[in-house]
């Protein structure tokens, strides 16, 4: 059934979940935020905005420990069942995604500064045109995950998991397109390599928006839809094409 | 009869063969049970007992309502439900401990295995054999441990010699896990062991017996976390050979002991289902809200 969202006789319960939940989604709002600075750090070859997003990826991962020993404690203390249970284990792999979304972001902030290190001439700017765009989808794929998240909104969860075979469309021709500039011109490939790091780091979190909105479907439905499609794709695909597929 | 004086017959009824309990025949009826509100799958594969269309009245009050449901062999199936919900009510169905309530009126039908067990000629004493019950507070016979646990086997006639009986009572308290704590006090009374192993005693006395099915009404809810936890031990060790039915408080008991939960309120079996699914991802609303602590 759906979560219930009739209040706990235990009033503390609906508290210290509440704050669990506004925790997951301003350490989601953090992370969102990375990301942006992080391509505009790019954009705009700023470096001290770059370096800025290395040393705030320490917030979010501050975060993800508290958020870990909220789940732990609320576990041991008010044994969760049912929707309850559901929430707190979908916030908890939540955060781990959201983690991985923060390491993405500060990647992207090195590639940055290796990029514009002040030796080598910057790159043309044909090298990085993919990258907006895909920093946009993967910006918005994550906005509309915490806002699913907020809203409890499975339709707009499933709306993220179709967004993200987009993404992966996307990670592939910018991948093509590199590898045709690398092999045109081996000077850029110092700097292509670079971009290629980036824009699978973009790739990566849209693979953890996905897993967020797959946390939301089971934490509303009680469904573990990841586990059914990977299930599909073990009948349906050999072992060498999911290998390829999954990196 | 005040509630402790009716269990400490029915547990004299299940050990000795004098039957005292008053015979009033309840009408069977099967009443049309397709229309139940319940959620979640009613049957299993290997019945043991067979609830249809149950109806539990005390006078005017309608306190089990139409209720369905199968109980499986060898599983542990837990009750659970707020106070009053009938949790209880139906579980003395099942051994027809309601029948001594003056004012109780059933209908439906129960088996056990093909038996109706509201037939007219079942003799209740016997079923209370098959079907034994644990009760909430462990109620030894002022006699000794031997005692309490020989008298059923010796009346029921399941032995002939001494020796044999020796090694039934032995076997019990051993199956019981009773057995290292009382070996050498054997002709102490009952009751001076402790709660949790008078609790135990009385699991012992139930399955002296042989019975085939054992119904337990909070057994642990007068015990201490470690007497409850060697009591949940010996229940999973049990259903190897019994069909368990227990009614609790606790959630978290119904959750570690049962293979399946159904969930009572207000007298309907609103759901029943896999105990894993119950507590993760409970289908009906009353259900949801009553296990995570919602209820108004």
């Amino acid at each position: 059934m759906a979560i219930s969202q009739d209040a706990h006789t235990v009033k503390q319960f609906d508290i210290q979940l509440a704050n669990l939940r506004n925790l997951v989604l301003e350490m989601g709002g953090l992370a969102e935020d990375q990301i942006k600075r992080a391509i505009a750090a790019l954009d705009e070859e700023d470096m001290a905005a770059a370096r800025e997003v290395i040393a705030r990826d320490r917030l979010i991962n501050g975060m993800q420990l508290k958020a870990d020993e909220d789940c732990v404690s609320l576990i041991a203390l008010r044994q969760p069942v049912g929707g309850d249970l559901r929430m707190i284990m979908s916030l908890a792999n939540t955060v781990t995604d959201l983690e991985r979304i923060g390491d993405g972001a500060k990647k992207i902030a090195r590639m940055a500064i290796q990029i514009y290190d002040g030796v080598s001439s910057p790159p043309s700017a044909k090298l990085l045109r993919d990258v907006t765009p895909m920093a946009e989808l993967a910006a918005g794929m994550l906005h509309d995950s915490l806002d699913a998240l907020a809203r409890l909104d499975v339709e707009k969860a499933l709306t993220i998991i179709h967004s993200d075979d987009e993404l992966d469309q996307e990670f592939q021709s910018a991948l093509r397109r590199l590898i045709t500039y690398m092999m045109e011109d081996s000077r850029t490939i110092g700097h292509a390599i670079n971009v290629v790091f980036i824009v699978k780091a973009l790739e990566r979190i849209g693979d953890h928006c996905k897993n967020i909105a797959e946390h939301i479907v089971y934490l509303v439905e009680g469904k573990n839809i990841q586990r059914r499609r990977n299930i599909d794709m073990d009948t349906n695909t050999s072992g060498s094409a999911r290998a390829a597929s999954e990196e | 009869m005040s509630t402790t004086a009716l269990e400490t017959k029915v547990a004299l009824d299940q050990a000795l063969d004098l039957n005292t309990a008053p015979r009033k025949q309840s009408s069977v009826e099967v009443t049309d049970y397709d229309n139940r509100q319940t959620v979640g799958k009613i049957t299993v594969d290997h019945p043991k007992m067979v609830c249809r269309g149950v109806n539990v009245y005390y006078g005017e009050k309608h306190a089990i309502k139409n209720v369905g449901l199968d109980i499986g062999a060898n599983e542990v199936i837990a009750f659970i439900g707020p106070s009053g919900c009938g949790k209880s009510t139906f579980l003395r169905c099942l051994n027809r401990m309601n029948d001594t309530i003056s004012i109780c009126r059933i209908t439906g039908q129960i088996k056990l295995d093909e038996d109706d067990i509201y037939d007219k000629s079942v003799d209740v004493v016997q079923l209370r054999a098959r079907v034994g019950m644990v009760f909430q507070k462990p109620n030894p016979f002022p006699k000794s441990i031997y005692e309490n646990v020989a008298y059923g086997p010796r009346i029921h006639g399941m032995v002939n010699t001494k020796a044999e009986l020796d090694d039934l009572v032995r076997d019990s308290l051993e199956r019981a896990g009773l057995i290292k704590e009382v070996e050498k006090r054997m002709n102490e009374p009952g009751t001076s062991l402790s709660g949790g192993q008078q609790q135990r005693l009385c699991i012992a006395r139930a399955i002296a017996v042989n019975p085939e099915v054992i119904l337990m009404d909070e057994p642990c809810s007068a015990l201490d976390p470690i007497a409850t936890a060697k009591i949940e031990e010996l229940i999973d060790e049990l259903r190897e050979n019994y069909t368990i039915i227990i009614v609790t408080h606790s959630m978290q008991q119904a959750a570690r002991v049962s293979q399946r939960t159904a969930y009572f309120h207000l007298g309907d079996l609103i759901e029943v289902g896999e105990t894993d699914q119950i507590f993760t991802n409970p289908k009906h609303k009353l259900t949801e809200d009553y296990i995570t602590g919602r209820f108004g």
